[in-house]
């Protein structure tokens, strides 16, 4: 009965279109990428029994705060441990999966918002949501940049923009279903889990029915595979197993680590941030104008930086994501002590959009790097980085910050320490990329390694 | 490795279709996104 989810179903037929593929998979990251969203659920979450403020039964905020940190531990581990699989099974039965995981994980919660049971959200959105996330993250990966060798950074960078804008759709739907489902005696919230969870399910369907892969040896019309490639592009492949023994793993894990931290850090402080800086000039209603603003740009980058990098190479538009950085993080305290608004937003509009650029154009670098054949498996492995920079920022920007604070800094000024600290870590990710090398010849698959692999 | 330089034929018709229908499926919500956010990002400079 799932017969149609093997990877021989999911081989395109002639007259299909490339440009399909895209569109499938932002119905996956489109959707997942809800998980940047899901603060607007964390005070509504508070009040599930008292309604208008907290009952003693409530929930309290801290405990509700490991939901998200349980989602985006498992998205790592997910993705980490199931990229071998994904690129055994292929792209069809990953999607299916985390579409029922994700969905799933939304019915799940909404059950332990029915029966008031805190674990249940914990398992439900946290533990199976999170591998929803994690499948759903890095399944189209490999398929997207088999379809566009010619331009593999845009066709990544459109999927992966769907995940920076998928809390941008997330935010207002789910705050007007909360009022849909809302009465004197409801908060809301779990009806829309509920129809949040049908929704996600439905769409990721319809993602995982138009994917499909190309027929073995297919190449895109006029294209012509370089025959004397660039330095760091190989026409070779890595096994998974064998990119762990590289440096190049290692370096490409710092280079992505250092880059995301520099932006999560000032993510999830940037409301605070901005009106501490601005006192009097940047209100708390400006402030949410600001992180929207800041969720834009950290989409549009993920476009326009992983388009970008096909053109100047990987390794450049790294260069230019820890150079350029360094500068705007440092100019940050600047902005504030001369009270320039414009020129404060203008400084991070263009971090968050190097940030999502990041994540966009890492896959690509893999392939670059390490081949097609293991891609997705090793992207998989490579996005513990976002686990560990997750924790790593935002603990640097609030200890940082506390610690100024303690010692009789004004809030105006706490933050420029931080900044400065964080073009240090930028200036570490400079020195990390610009030592990137060709993988040495000893670790690429043989003909006879990638012929069994193949038809294993 | 080798790699061979096959290609299909011209889009068929009904994937002409679908490839209408797929991009409208995810343009219209994240435009919705975009617009949505862009109206409350202009209360940053007001």
């Amino acid at each position: 009965m799932l017969g149609w989810l093997d990877r021989s179903h999911t081989v395109a037929k002639p007259g299909f279109s490339r440009w399909l593929v895209p569109p499938a998979a932002l119905c996956v990251h489109l959707c997942i990428g809800q998980v940047y969203a899901f603060s607007v659920f964390n005070l509504p979450m508070t009040r599930l029994v008292g309604i208008t403020e907290s009952a003693p039964d409530d929930w309290k905020l801290t405990e509700l705060g490991w939901i998200f940190s349980l989602a985006i531990v498992f998205l790592g581990l997910s993705a980490a441990f199931t990229g071998t699989w994904l690129d055994r099974v292929g792209p069809r039965r990953a999607m299916f999966t985390a579409a029922l995981c994700f969905g799933g994980g939304f019915l799940v919660s909404a059950l332990g918002i029915h029966l008031h049971q805190l674990w249940l959200i914990y398992l439900g959105y946290g533990v199976i949501g999170g591998c929803g996330l994690g499948l759903g993250y890095i399944s189209p990966v490999k398929t997207l940049i088999t379809w566009f060798p010619d331009r593999p950074g845009m066709a990544t960078g459109l999927a992966i923009m769907g995940f920076g804008g998928g809390a941008m759709i997330a935010s207002p739907l789910s705050v007007w279903l909360m009022e849909q489902f809302s009465s004197p005696t409801n908060v809301g919230v779990m009806g829309t889990f509920v129809m949040l969870g049908i929704l996600y399910l439905c769409f990721m369907m319809i993602g995982a029915a138009l994917v499909r892969v190309p027929p073995e040896g297919w190449a895109p019309e006029g294209y012509v595979a370089p025959a004397q490639p660039k330095k760091l592009v190989t026409v070779n492949h890595v096994h998974v197993d064998e990119a762990l023994k590289t440096k190049q793993f290692y370096l490409l894990w710092g280079v992505l680590c250092l880059n995301v931290t520099a932006g999560i850090g000032v993510l999830g402080q940037a409301s605070a941030m901005s009106q501490e800086m601005f006192p009097g000039q940047i209100t708390a209603v400006a402030a949410a104008g600001f992180v929207g603003l800041l969720s834009l740009f950290n989409m549009i980058g993920r476009f326009f930086w992983a388009s970008s990098s096909d053109y100047i190479g990987r390794r450049n538009t790294y260069m230019i994501f820890f150079a350029l950085g360094m500068v705007l993080y440092a100019i940050v305290p600047w902005t504030g002590s001369v009270g320039s608004v414009v020129l404060f937003v203008a400084c991070y509009a263009v971090i968050l959009s190097m940030y999502g650029g990041g994540f966009a154009t890492i896959p690509a670098y893999l392939r670059d790097i390490f081949g097609t054949r293991y891609v997705g498996a090793i992207h998989g492995r490579l996005l513990t980085a976002w686990s560990a920079a997750g924790v790593l920022g935002p603990v640097l920007v609030n200890y940082i910050r506390e610690y100024q604070i303690n010692n009789g800094v004004p809030k105006a000024d706490a933050y420029s320490v931080t900044m400065y600290i964080m073009a240090g870590l930028l200036f570490v990710g400079f020195i990390l990329n610009w030592l990137m090398t060709p993988v040495d010849d000893k670790h690429h698959m043989s003909e006879a390694e990638l012929k069994a692999s193949m038809e294993a | 490795m080798t790699e061979t330089t096959t290609h299909h034929d011209e889009v068929s018709g009904a994937n002409k279709v679908k490839l209408v229908l797929a991009w409208t499926l995810v343009g219209i919500p994240l435009l919705w996104g975009v617009l949505n956010t862009l109206a409350k990002s202009a209360l940053l400079f007001q």
